[in-house]
């Protein structure tokens, strides 16, 4: 697979580290969020066949993490953003 | 109609004309006690298991596809009772001890060979860790073997010994593992199943369950609606679409793993060997070509076929510890989904949903599991509690810190 970086263009997909579904960006407030709702972020995975958001580590290259729409059927990729900018917007 | 050694013989000399189906091909009654989702391994096992041990008379499996055409056969074929852990090791090996018995309990050959499965040892370190495995395999009633370096070069002459980043230290040895041929397990087990009622519906989607009150009713299918007392769902990689069907979210993650065979060999392996510094595993087909396997791709996946990547990672893997697989060519390889769980380890429970239960999250390692999974599976919907071997696959470990973490690698499915 390749994955076209926004900052570096088309890279390998094996310079990279999966880290897993993109909603773990979406992490529960420390402050007020109940065990069932840690549970929930740690453990439960929607796991669609289909588009699917998630992240991807650039360990081999420039270390930013990326979130990119692949579909899981097809492997096909038809998006990918900079985590960072898209938690910026959030 | 039975098989046997002299049946085999009376129909070659009158022509083979008497051999039947194996399974009937039925269509679907309007209501069941109990239907299995998925005609794996597992969802064929429990079928055969509700029906001989539980007793249960009104019994159908739910087959998208053709039976055997998932996880069970595409696998690597390696079973094995070689876990750590409490909540794992006496499930394993009472599944062992399910396989030694299985031929005869099916009438069917499954070939199960137990030619032994070897872990390689390349560290001090790795050493320490394979003695406290063996040690608790031990306690657990299984079979557990520490090898030298000259023990292994007798059984392995032509393993990379000497070699400089990986030299091969010992073994840990576990004679009653070995391999059986994956896709008669589905048929042995489909054919004894039906052989006691059980229908096997072919061709046939579940599409969704019809849930009124908290309690399943039964599943809506491409061939329509088929109550049920109880409804078991075994269908491995697919487990997290047809669970949402049900408004479930699982601690599950679907991965692609793939296979590869060599052309044929004359004999070279007697047993399977695994490589300890990498991910690495391999035995000899009884056609001849080399079955092996390591690492899944790593990214969710739902594709069936794998990339390139995992490919060079496990020739190499290949290469490091038996050079000379570098002369054999690839015949085939293909891709599987796993179902790969939080903690590495599977589920075999109730849902919140009365009449619903679950069987999956077997990542990599299930098809060693099917006898157990389908024993303790039928125990379950038959007498709505766990069997024995059994009591820690929950699905609310992660609610309750009882994770069943063999590696030690937390909520992370792709590095079980
Ligand atoms: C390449 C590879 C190598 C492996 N190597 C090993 C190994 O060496 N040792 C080991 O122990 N394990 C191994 N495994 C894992 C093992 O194969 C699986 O864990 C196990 O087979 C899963 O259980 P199963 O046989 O019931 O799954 P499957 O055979 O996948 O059965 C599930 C069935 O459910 C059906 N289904 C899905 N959705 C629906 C629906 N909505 N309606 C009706 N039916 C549905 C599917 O069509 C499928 O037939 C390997 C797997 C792969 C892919």
């Amino acid at each position: 697979m390749i994955i076209n970086h926004p900052l570096l263009g088309p890279r390998d997909s094996a310079e990279f580290v999966y880290l897993g579904a993109a909603t773990l960006m979406d992490r529960p407030d420390p402050d007020t969020a109940t065990a069932e709702e840690w549970h929930d972020y740690g453990y439960l995975r929607d796991n669609p066949a289909g588009p699917h958001r998630e992240l991807w580590f650039h360990e081999g290259g420039d270390r930013s993490i990326l979130i990119v729409t692949r579909n899981t059927t097809t492997h096909e990729i038809t998006a990918v953003e900079l985590a960072r900018t898209v938690g910026a917007r959030t | 109609m039975r098989y046997s050694g002299f049946k085999v013989i009376k129909e070659a000399l009158t022509g083979h004309k008497g051999w039947t189906q194996a399974w009937r091909d039925p269509e679907p009654q309007a209501q069941y006690d109990i239907v299995i989702i998925g005609g794996g391994g597992h969802g064929l096992a429990t079928a055969h298991y509700l029906a001989s041990v539980y007793g249960e008379r009104r019994v159908a499996v739910i087959e998208k596809g053709w039976i055997g055409g998932g996880n069970v056969g595409r696998n690597t074929t390696i079973i094995r009772s070689n876990y750590l852990l409490d909540g794992n090791e006496p499930f394993y090996e009472f599944s062992l001890k399910l396989w030694e018995g299985l031929e005869q309990d099916l009438n069917y050959n499954a070939m199960v060979s137990q030619r032994g499965i070897m872990n390689l040892i390349h560290s001090d370190a790795q050493r320490d860790a394979f003695i406290r495995r063996g040690n608790a395999m031990i306690l657990n009633g299984a079979d557990a073997e520490l090898l030298s370096e000259a023990q292994i070069r007798l059984e392995y002459p032509f393993l990379n010994f000497d070699d400089a980043r990986f030299p091969i230290k010992g073994g840990l040895a576990q004679r009653r593992g070995g391999t059986v041929r994956h896709d008669a397990v589905a048929w042995g087990y489909a054919r004894a199943a039906d052989s006691r009622g059980v229908d096997i519906i072919q061709n046939c989607e579940v599409i969704g369950f019809r849930i009124e009150d908290g309690t399943c009713l039964g599943v809506e299918t491409s061939k329509g609606f088929i109550g049920a007392g109880r409804v078991g769902c075994a269908v491995a990689g697919n487990s997290s679409r047809l669970m949402a069907k049900a408004g479930m979210r699982l601690p599950i993650e679907s991965h692609v793993l793939q296979a590869f065979v060599s052309e044929g060999l004359k004999p070279v392996l007697p047993g399977v060997i695994t490589f300890g510094a990498g991910h690495f595993y391999v035995s000899q087909s009884d056609k001849g070509g080399l079955v092996f396997g390591g690492d899944i791709d790593g990214y969710n996946s739902y594709a069936q076929r794998g990339n390139l990547p995992v490919v060079e990672d496990v020739c190499e893997g290949g290469m490091a510890i038996m050079p000379m697989i570098g002369r054999a060519r690839l015949l085939r390889m293909w891709g599987g989904i796993m179902d790969m769980s939080m903690d590495g380890s599977p589920i075999i429970d109730r849902t919140h949903i009365d009449g619903l239960y679950f069987n999956g999250g077997w990542c990599y390692g299930g098809f060693k599991a099917t006898p157990a999974s389908g024993y303790a599976f039928a125990h379950l919907l038959a007498r709505d509690e766990p069997h024995e071997t059994a009591t820690a696959y929950r699905f609310d470990r992660f609610r309750t810190g009882h994770m069943i973490d063999e590696k030690g690698m937390g909520n992370q499915p792709n590095l079980h």
